[in-house]
């Protein structure tokens, strides 16, 4: 409930959203105005809430994946590799060096689809659509690399406990360098027009500023901290997968106003590039040999057999989607402890052993038991530290399971930031923190 | 990293119940202390208050004396270092409030009281934050069924 306290007798009360076009992921902000200025305001936030934590107790951990898709909506994979270091943390399971590379680069590529829409949907709101079209085009070649390696472009549960779904497909370099190519000549661009643009350094400049003491007080964490000055990207701080093993530099802004936000990720999506294309050179040097996927070999080991006296034998083709996923790649994707990952289909298909295998792997009461314990693991996600706070009582399905969604945080200090600024100076500053409802609500 | 955790170990000699490291140091400390403690961890450079959530232990396989456990994390930007402070509270126990000290409090401590239903003392503005105001009971606790169902009837009244 919207609880405000009118502080003067000349104000204006003024409701913002729900279902307003500038408050993507709803959200409802009432403010109190004097003119044109603000000086109270309460934010509503709760519209998106579906009850992850919930629902993430009475699921076993494998099918907890699905749902971090829909956290935050615009990196997916982020979330998907948080949860999955938070399982693997607490098994104690190592995942193979190939996956690791995978994970990166997956990430990155979230990252820049997470900053491409964040960046876009300021700008448009502060009035150049041109550059919202612009930057879809970009995200939809990100998108296209998404959509043919995990199979899905949005809820793409890919990166999975003990590894990752399965490998890069053949042409992934290939799409790769093009996304990054284009994405490259769109960022030009948009630079161009909007980084010396009077009307956007208007709208912008020392807007939306809050100080270093404040932006750590509220828990501020990736872009909006780093727009202060303050360097910290759980990247450095706390390496995990193979960032010890790519050079990349974090920037940092001054002033800490939107327009040193936007600038920040601007420059952090040159920096996931640089890394995406590290990460295709250790694709490279990892690669497995390359097999005829599609084609289980039941069918060649039952022609061989001496049984197949009159039976009708015919090849048996794998959707596409299993494409990646064959019994060869599997050093490679997943981790050495099969106890803990899924079999692959070849086995589940063809021996009794791997029926086995699959039902404990996906039956309740067996699956994935974790050590009575908790853990708290974290990845860099779009908007800053992206934790999982897992408890397990050593069944197989969590105790417990607390999501630090990094724009919760970011959210909690709107009212102080749009304070003394004008109502239109609202849009840039909530469109700055790139509020994620599946994420902030929960 | 370690002269950090010695000097809060030497502080608080008797606040500290236990101590473990884990991934992470994780301190378990007496109720009444909390606000000393935080405070003393605020003023030794953990800047940062990564996060603060409850834990329901009413169906934990052993019984624990007290049923919940309210669990923070901070973070230092100096030392690079992570740790987690927890303490037990009962139901009818509440809670103290780090507002004074962090910012982000606030709105972590509603959703806990939400999602809990755990009261904080001194908590300038406790009401909920995701669920609506309707709502009756706490959604977390795990005595709250799965698929448990509220029509909002008697809501829409007005401010």
């Amino acid at each position: 409930m919207i609880k405000i306290k009118k502080e003067s007798d000349n104000s204006f009360i003024l409701n913002i959203g729900p279902s307003h076009p500038a408050m993507h992921g709803t959200i409802r902000i009432v403010v109190e105005t004097e003119g044109e200025k603000v000086i109270n305001s309460d934010v509503e936030i709760g519209y998106l809430h579906r009850g992850f934590e919930k629902t993430a107790e009475h699921k076993s951990y494998p099918k907890i994946i699905p749902y971090t898709d829909r956290l935050n909506y615009t990196s997916p994979l982020i979330n998907n590799h948080g949860f999955a270091l938070a399982v693997e943390t607490l098994l104690g399971i190592e995942v193979p060096e190939r996956a690791k590379i995978i994970r990166v680069a997956m990430d990155e590529i979230a990252r820049i689809t997470d900053h491409l829409i964040d960046v876009a949907a300021m700008i448009n709101e502060t009035g150049a659509i041109t550059v919202l079209l612009y930057m879809m085009e970009a995200r939809e070649y990100f998108w296209d690399v998404i959509d043919s390696t995990t199979g899905a472009r949005v809820t793409t549960s890919y990166i999975r406990i003990g590894g990752v779904k399965a490998d890069v497909p053949e042409n992934f370099r290939e799409l790769t360098e093009k996304a990054i190519k284009e994405t490259r000549r769109i960022l030009r661009e948009v630079d161009g027009l909007i980084s010396k643009n009077s009307i956007f350094l208007k709208r912008t400049k020392g807007i939306g500023v809050l100080s270093k003491e404040d932006a750590l007080s509220y828990g501020f964490t990736g872009p909006l901290l780093r727009a202060t000055g303050i360097f910290y990207d759980v990247r450095k701080f706390s390496p995990y997968a193979v960032y010890p093993k790519v050079e990349f530099e974090v920037p940092l802004g001054e002033n800490g106003d939107v327009y040193d936000r936007y600038k920040v990720r601007m420059q952090e999506m040159e920096q996931s590039m640089k890394i995406i294309e590290q990460c295709l050179d250790l694709l490279d040097e990892t690669a497995p040999e390359r097999v005829s996927n599609r084609d289980v070999d039941a069918a060649e080991a039952l022609s061989k057999s001496k049984f197949d006296k009159g039976v009708k034998t015919e090849r048996i083709k794998l959707s596409p989607n299993l494409e990646g996923m064959e019994r060869e790649s599997y050093d490679g994707i997943y981790s050495k402890n099969r106890r803990f990952v899924p079999p692959p289909k070849q086995t589940v298909y063809n021996s009794i052993e791997g029926i086995i295998h699959q039902f404990l792997y996906v039956m309740d009461g067996y699956g994935i038991r974790p050590p009575k314990g908790e853990v708290y693991a974290a990845v860099e996600g779009g908007n800053g530290e992206l934790g999982f706070y897992l408890v397990s009582d050593g069944s197989d399905i969590p105790y417990k399971l607390h999501v630090r969604a990094p724009s919760f945080h970011l959210m909690s200090s709107l009212s102080e930031m749009i304070k003394g600024h004008y109502i239109a100076d609202i849009i840039p500053i909530f469109g700055s923190i790139n509020m994620i409802g599946g994420e902030t609500d929960r | 990293m370690e002269e950090i955790i010695d000097k809060i170990k030497s502080a608080f000699k008797e606040t500290i119940l236990f101590f473990e490291e884990r991934e992470m140091p994780v301190f378990i400390i007496k109720k009444e202390d909390v606000l000393s403690f935080v405070s003393f961890l605020k003023e030794s450079s953990f800047s940062i208050l990564l996060d603060i959530t409850a834990v329901d232990y009413l169906k934990w396989p052993e019984q624990k004396e007290k049923r919940f456990e309210i669990v923070y994390h901070f973070f230092s930007l100096e030392y690079n270092l992570r740790i987690r402070v927890k303490f037990s509270i009962d139901e009818k126990e509440k809670s103290p409030s780090l507002t004074s000290f962090y910012k982000n409090a606030n709105w972590l401590e509603r959703e806990v009281y939400d999602m809990y239903g755990i009261k904080f003392d001194g908590h300038p503005d406790l009401r909920r934050i995701l669920m609506y105001d309707e709502f009756k009971g706490h959604p977390l606790r795990k005595d709250y069924p799965l698929k448990k169902r509220q029509p909002r009837l008697e809501g829409l009244k007005d401010d």
